[in-house]
């Protein structure tokens, strides 16, 4: 057989898929051009090298913004693989977002244990957070598998009832008086910030570094991704081959959600330190959408779209320094989505006329 | 005799594929016409171009010698033309009368339906044609057959002068088919013109007066049904000389190897699907059941293969109940299931051969272990699959999808008998294939019985079950009605059969027409 042309055609779809999201990067930033230019009424070489720069200098131009931007960025390559691994089963585990509040609340109810040594307590305080996710995601999961009902809607509300119990526990027995928010944890649980302490940036980012590995193989060297994959591409044929679907809808929804939980977790114990009081989302897991979305659910590519996304939502600040609303961010980040939605839509339509024209043969 | 129909060097491309290449066609007055070729040949596209639901790309199309361009069915319909589809396009809630009229309703008044007068439309539009039918009778009630002879009224109704029949003897039981050549033979006395699509060759020879081959897309021949034989037929259609008898020796029958016991289970809606089936399968035998689509075949395998729960009765596998296991289960003791729905059931299409050649055996040594896969072995086995089955792909990585339907079935009846099972179970195992992958398949599916392993064949083709098996079991309405020997087994004993009845008071009656 031919194995060389085999592997070409692999990696000429591979480059396509991530072709495209370039394409859809590309163009997102060229259209937003025309609303810096309509904002501070520019002329368009003028308006193109204020967005750039800005956008530059607020996530890689200098050293400190650089670290900013791996920290923001370190939460969304946890939330954008946990996506990832529900997209491969065919699922929107939408509630990422609370599987994530979850993992970093419980993180730090078991981080605020004093007297434990380190060697235990991060583990512990890790593996707290990592059930959590695996929890608020099982929930959902069991319901979609046993009963039917649609993971989207349930998710949907684990994400509020996240977002309130924290809110409770921050405000009432965990609260530490005039604040909107818990003590701080012990050292014992804290996460490594090899930059010194004044810099946020924690081991947390070759956690999520490894985990995309990890995942990468979980889903393509192993029988679970073997069997996540089926599910999710062709549930009937799946069937057919033995492999139990409501077992492994479950399994993807833990899965994610455990990925989800270590994310909030390795954020609590090297970022934030605490729980804060919740007015909003973090939007941690909302962007782990885009972020999975980018990378086609590759786990390698989404360590590379959690980075522009991290550099996207970080540069916000700087470019209010220069007068252009921080709006512009996330319409960049809209339109993306909105040019990938776009190429499914798309090859969506394509699949469908090829198919008609085969009909009745 | 003048042309009805002319077609003159019609062309139509579809993306990847060239469906019919310079193709003409021409359609005499009261002939009935059969377009025969393979599937995929190109025969369907064709007749889409003249009822106008495609716009070919290069061609021009003559109707009673006139030039004309066909934009849409509505103006093939204005034309006189009529297309009864492979699949029917009845509303099943609907009375035969309401389903006649439907777009054409006669009105009385300005908004009500006059539906004594469709009624009495259709009554008088059946009984000019022969066709025994209640016109109050709703769809869901009646005989596929008889839906067939409502579609063929439909398209009378509207005024069709010519008739387009696609694959119209694939629902149909013999004797319904027997019937179903009367009524050609009537629309011809009536002036009616008929192209037949077809790639059943005894029936062409049997219905038609003429015939056109289309191999791959290309035009080959136009012949007169009476200077031409099967055998001539079939080389036209598939270019070579092929062998349409299936070669096999006496069977030396083993142990029992399935035992199914007063089976019951439902359908997809809830209904009773099998009503206590019974049946022994033994070692070195093929088992073949017969039965018109939708008996209870597909629940059948569902539930012996634990797709489907049973909610009565029992399976036994080697004496061994396996009723209410997992999939995975009955297929590690040794069942092999070549599924009815390839694409749906068989393959994940987006999945490469190498991923697809371990479905269902994905959790056993030595193509893994523990939870880590070894691809390295999964690669040697799909490439002994590729190489002894004789699977035409690039290579081992590309998509399921990209390969043909022969080459998909390849695949799958390759992996599932190298599952050295003791029991194959082979649905539909060459539905949509060509002449030669068919050939194949039923070469390897001889060879595995006299290898010892049991093989149960279901099959809508009558004419396969007849030359494979060694026993026909006949289902009809979720029962098996009648087991026979396959030295006992005719076309017409089955026929009574699957239509429901019994040999025995078919036989008496038989006697009595002597």
């Amino acid at each position: 057989m031919n194995k060389e042309s085999g592997n070409y055609i692999k990696k000429l779809a591979l480059f396509r898929s991530f072709f495209i999201s370039l394409l859809a990067i590309i163009l997102a930033l060229f259209i937003s051009i025309f609303f810096v230019m309509w904002a501070k009424d520019f002329g368009f070489t003028a308006s193109a090298k204020l967005l750039f720069t800005s956008i530059w200098k607020g996530s890689f131009g200098t050293k400190v913004n650089f670290i900013e931007t791996l920290v923001f960025s370190t939460p969304l390559i946890f939330t954008g693989l946990a996506h990832s691994v529900a997209f491969k089963t065919g699922l929107f585990n939408i509630g990422v977002e609370g599987q994530f509040i979850m993992g970093s609340t419980v993180a730090t109810l078991i981080g605020l244990i004093p007297g434990i040594p380190a060697p235990i307590h991060i583990p512990l305080t890790l593996g707290g957070g990592i059930l959590a996710g695996m929890v608020w995601a099982g929930i959902p999961g069991y319901l979609k598998a046993r009963v039917g009902t649609n993971e989207v809607v349930n998710t949907i509300m684990m994400n509020f009832i996240a977002m309130h119990l924290t809110n409770y526990l921050v405000m009432g027995p965990f609260h530490k008086p005039s604040s909107a928010s818990t003590p701080l944890i012990q050292q014992s649980a804290r996460l490594y910030r090899f930059l010194g302490s004044n810099n946020r940036l924690n081991v947390s980012l070759f956690i999520g570094l490894a985990l995309a590995i990890v995942v990468y193989i979980l889903l393509w060297k192993t029988t679970i991704g073997y069997e996540i994959r089926a599910v999710g591409l062709s549930p009937s044929s799946a069937e057919y081959g033995g492999i139990n679907i409501k077992k492994n809808i479950i399994l993807a929804m833990v899965i994610s959600g455990a990925i989800a939980g270590m994310g909030g977790a390795t954020h609590t114990m090297g970022v934030q330190l605490q729980s804060i009081q919740l007015f909003g989302f973090t939007n941690f897991g909302f962007d782990g959408i885009a972020v999975a979305l980018v990378a086609k659910s590759n786990p390698i590519g989404v360590i590379f779209s959690a980075i522009l996304f991290g550099a996207l939502n970080y540069s916000s600040g700087t470019l209010m320094l220069y007068g252009i609303p921080k709006t512009i961010v996330y319409l960049i980040q809209g339109i993306i989505i909105l040019f990938i939605a776009g190429e499914y839509m798309f090859r969506k339509i394509a699949d469908r006329r090829k198919k008609g024209a085969l009909v009745n043969e | 005799m003048a042309n009805v129909v002319e077609m003159k060097g019609i062309t139509k491309v579809f993306p990847g594929t060239v469906a019919n290449d310079n193709v003409d066609f021409t359609l005499e007055k009261g002939e009935i016409h059969v377009l025969l070729g393979e599937n995929g040949a190109g025969k369907t596209t064709l007749m889409n171009v003249l009822y106008g639901l495609y716009q070919p790309e290069a061609g021009e199309i003559y109707i009673n010698d006139k030039k004309v361009e066909i934009k849409s069915p509505k103006d093939a319909i204005s034309l006189g033309i009529g297309m009864v589809h492979q699949h029917f396009m009845l509303i099943h809630n609907f009375t035969i009368a309401e389903n006649m009229v439907l777009g054409q309703e006669p009105k009385k008044g300005a908004l009500s339906i006059d539906m004594e007068k469709a009624k009495k439309d259709t009554k008088e539009l059946a009984d000019k044609y022969g066709f025994n039918i209640d016109p109050d009778s709703v769809i869901d009630d009646i005989t596929v057959g008889q839906q067939q002879k409502v579609e063929i009224l439909k398209a009378l109704y509207r005024g069709a002068e010519i008739l387009i029949l696609d694959e119209p003897t694939a629902v149909l039981t013999p004797q319904e088919i027997q019937d179903f050549g009367i009524i050609l033979k009537n629309l011809v006395k009536e002036g009616k013109s008929i192209i037949l699509i077809t790639h059943k060759l005894k029936e062409v020879m049997s219905m038609s007066d003429r015939v056109t081959i289309i191999r791959r897309g290309k035009y080959i021949d136009t012949v007169k049904t009476k200077d031409t034989d099967i055998d001539g037929l079939a080389e036209m259609m598939v270019g070579r000389k092929v062998n349409l008898i299936v070669e096999k020796n006496k069977p030396k029958i083993g142990d029992v190897i399935l035992k199914v016991e007063n089976l019951k289970a439902l359908d997809h809606r809830g209904l009773p699907a099998l009503r206590g089936i019974n049946f022994e399968l033994k070692a070195g035998e093929i088992l073949g059941i017969a039965g018109v689509d939708g008996n209870g075949q597909t629940e059948l395998i569902e539930t012996i293969v634990g797709l489907r729960k049973a909610t009565e009765g029992k399976v036994y596998l080697k004496g061994e109940d396996i009723t209410g296991k997992t999939t995975r289960e009955i297929t590690d003791a040794g069942v092999g299931h070549i599924p009815e729905d390839r694409q749906k059931r068989g393959l994940v299409l987006k999945y490469s051969l190498l991923e697809n050649s371990i479905l269902g055996i994905h959790h056993r040594a030595p193509y893994s272990k523990g939870i880590m896969m070894n691809y390295g072995k999964i690669r040697e086995h799909v490439n002994n699959l590729i190489k002894n089955f004789d699977i035409r792909t690039p290579n081992e990585d590309v998509n399921a999808s990209a390969l043909s339907g022969g080459n998909q079935q390849k695949l799958i009846v390759a992996r599932e008998i190298e599952k050295d099972p003791d029991m194959i179970i082979a649905a539909q195992p060459t539905r949509g294939l060509d002449v030669g992958a068919i050939e194949y398949i039923h070469k390897r599916l001889v060879a595995e019985r006299d290898n010892g392993r049991a093989v149960l064949l279901v099959s809508l083709e009558l004419d396969e079950v007849m030359a494979l098996s060694d026993r026909i079991a006949v289902i009809y309405d979720g029962e098996i009605v009648d087991i026979l020997d396959v030295k006992d087994a005719t076309e017409q004993k089955l026929g009574i059969l699957m239509a429901g009845g019994t040999l025995h008071k078919g036989e008496k009656g038989g006697k009595n027409n002597e």
